[in-house]
């Protein structure tokens, strides 16, 4: 286990492009069908694990779907909780944009994700629809190094500013000098 | 922004930096204010100064063994992390622990957030200048944390609450010790508030001070009792109930008013309404039984077993030596911080140790929101403000 986190080559028995870390589009529910009917392209992949929901979204509709979610009276989802970036280095592509929304009126919960691939790791901001993520893109940019077009002030938040890498990246080294 | 004439007949603002080394910032916050006199235009807070890499931590450890970094995060709620971070991996396990667990955490969690909220009102009304309710709120924070040594061996750093139950057997008595607790502090909550509630100074320190409106305060992400202030009724134990809490009985304050007072007034209540959860969890409480779930492999066995059972034996062993491997998949978990809404997302790709560990710090979130309250209000409201959010940085830097 130990090698696979902190090589930079994938060793032999990694998990390949098919490392599947979700179960099959399971069951209907509503958020999901009032989604595919709004625009059936902006649900690529729908993922029930332990109770919990996930949306997954190609990337070019993230902002137009979070409009969606968070204006559409039927949603509610007007409180954007967290937003976890999670690097799947060396799959391709590596990076994952988890957003947990809360919906305070339908008390419902539901998770957006975003694929992001290594070579291009850009996504829309989505500060424009929820305030609170200029913090959390903030972080998710200082962290794994994922920008974010449209964010107002995208500079680091927790590293010092002349910090070289992104530790939160697989890839990154954990001991010895850099 | 209005203009001010200097001595020099210019017109300038004057940017000023509070913190990070300052004491009404709990920690080591900097707030980089541009002042107009003493009105502040604009204000931006610089956080990062404890960033420890937590999470990346998180990932090199086991999932017991990340218990331990959990305390260090909000460590005047060390039990909410210990909580939190054990729902969540208990959720990716689906495992749940037994009710004489299930009850202790729901009473030690209830504990711990009045344990925080004495500190908070301690060194909030320390800042604005009442020293009598600081010295007041950590004598009886004191017996708490006697009762957590009691139970957990630590004052601060619990790591009481174990994946699948909790760490020990509590010791005999040690529900009289919590009656003692409660019986004393009832008596003495009402003290801390005749020296504030109706308080002169006090209202004027705080009465309309940091307003925020409902919109701006879920556009801001903001939770616990700063978005009940302004007369959201959000609460997680109530909305999504978890580690047992639809059993209680208990009411979530909320005001309309939206600024510092209301949060003092909503953070008292709460401290009243934790007392009845934690009555109410004292006769919950079975006497006897387990207070680890049945799950062989993940919760280590009995001492007893270990001598007479192989398997026992070789569980003991693997647990130790390498962990457990949980299935793939993710889980997030949230509850209700006494900061608010603290979350954990946990990432599993089969292997013993998480491959990936969010914790979604409610002071973080929430002190985003400083420069909606204190822009446009006087310099020394700032202090006041940053006192209401109740931020505790170890959360908020990770």
């Amino acid at each position: 286990m130990e090698e696979r986190r902190s090589g930079l080559e994938p060793p032999a028995g990694a998990p390949g492009p098919d490392f599947v870390t979700e179960t099959a589009d399971v069951g209907p529910n509503p958020i999901v069908s009032k989604l595919r009917e709004w625009e059936p392209r902006a649900v690529a992949e729908v993922i029930a694990f332990r109770g919990e929901t996930t949306i997954v979204v190609p990337r070019e509709f993230l902002r137009r779907a979070a409009e969606y979610l968070a204006n559409a009276p039927e949603f509610d989802f007007k409180l954007l909780s967290d937003i976890t970036g999670v690097d799947r280095f060396p799959v391709e592509p590596r990076f994952e944009l988890n957003y947990h929304l809360v919906s305070i009126s339908q008390r419902a919960r539901l998770r957006l994700r975003v694929r992001v691939p290594g070579s291009d790791p850009l996504a829309d901001s989505v500060t424009p629809v929820w305030p609170t993520a200029n913090w959390h893109e903030r972080e998710i940019f200082d962290l794994f190094g994922v920008r974010f077009e449209g964010h107002p002030d995208l500079t680091r938040i927790l590293l010092p500013e002349n910090w070289e890498g992104h530790p939160l990246r697989k890839d990154f080294p954990t001991e010895g000098s850099r | 922004m209005t203009t001010v004439l200097t001595a020099t007949g210019e017109s300038k603002t004057m940017i000023l930096n509070m913190g990070p080394q300052h004491p009404s910032t709990h920690g080591v916050l900097r707030v980089v204010l541009e002042l107009d006199g003493e009105t502040v235009v604009k204000a931006r807070p610089d956080v990062g100064y404890l960033h420890t890499g937590i999470e990346k931590t998180g990932e090199a450890l086991t999932y017991s063994q990340a218990i331990t970094i959990t305390d260090r995060l909000d460590y005047l709620a060390p039990l909410s992390n210990n909580l939190c971070y054990c729902l969540a991996v208990e959720k990716l396990l689906a495992i749940e622990p037994p009710p004489r667990a299930k009850y202790a955490r729901v009473l030690l969690t209830e504990l711990t957030r009045i344990g925080s909220h004495l500190v908070w009102l301690g060194s909030h009304a320390l800042d604005l200048g009442a020293m009598t309710v600081f010295l007041y709120c950590f004598r009886e924070r004191e017996e708490l944390l006697k009762i957590l040594e009691m139970v957990s061996g630590q004052r601060m750093m619990t790591s009481y609450f174990r994946i699948g139950g909790l760490a020990l057997e509590p010791p005999p008595g040690w529900l009289d010790r919590v009656d003692r607790f409660l019986r004393l502090f009832h008596s003495r909550l009402p003290e801390y508030e005749t020296l504030l509630t109706d308080n002169r100074i006090w209202h004027a320190r705080t009465k309309g001070v940091g307003v925020i409106s409902a919109e701006d305060a879920i556009a801001l992400g903001v939770t616990g009792p700063v978005l009940r202030s302004t007369g959201v009724a959000y609460d997680v134990r109530k909305a999504f109930p978890y580690a047992g809490y639809e059993e209680f009985d208990f009411a979530v304050p909320t005001s309309t008013d939206g600024d510092c007072y209301a949060r003092y007034l909503l953070r008292v209540a709460e401290m009243r309404e934790s007392e009845k959860i934690i009555r109410q969890a004292m006769e919950k409480i079975p006497a006897e039984g387990p207070i680890k779930a049945d799950a062989p492999g993940i919760v280590p066995p009995q001492r007893e077993k270990m001598k007479t059972e192989m398997e026992a034996l070789i569980h003991h062993f693997k647990i130790f030596t390498e962990g457990f491997a949980p299935p793939v998949g993710e889980v997030y978990q949230t509850i209700e911080s006494p900061r608010g809404e603290l979350g954990f997302f946990v990432a599993s790709d089969g292997s013993p140790k998480p491959y990936r560990m969010k914790v979604r710090a409610p002071s973080f979130v929430n002190l985003q929101a400083l420069p909606k309250l204190v822009e446009g209000r006087l310099l020394a409201d700032v202090v006041a403000c940053i006192g209401t959010i109740d931020i505790i940085l170890g959360e908020v830097d990770r």
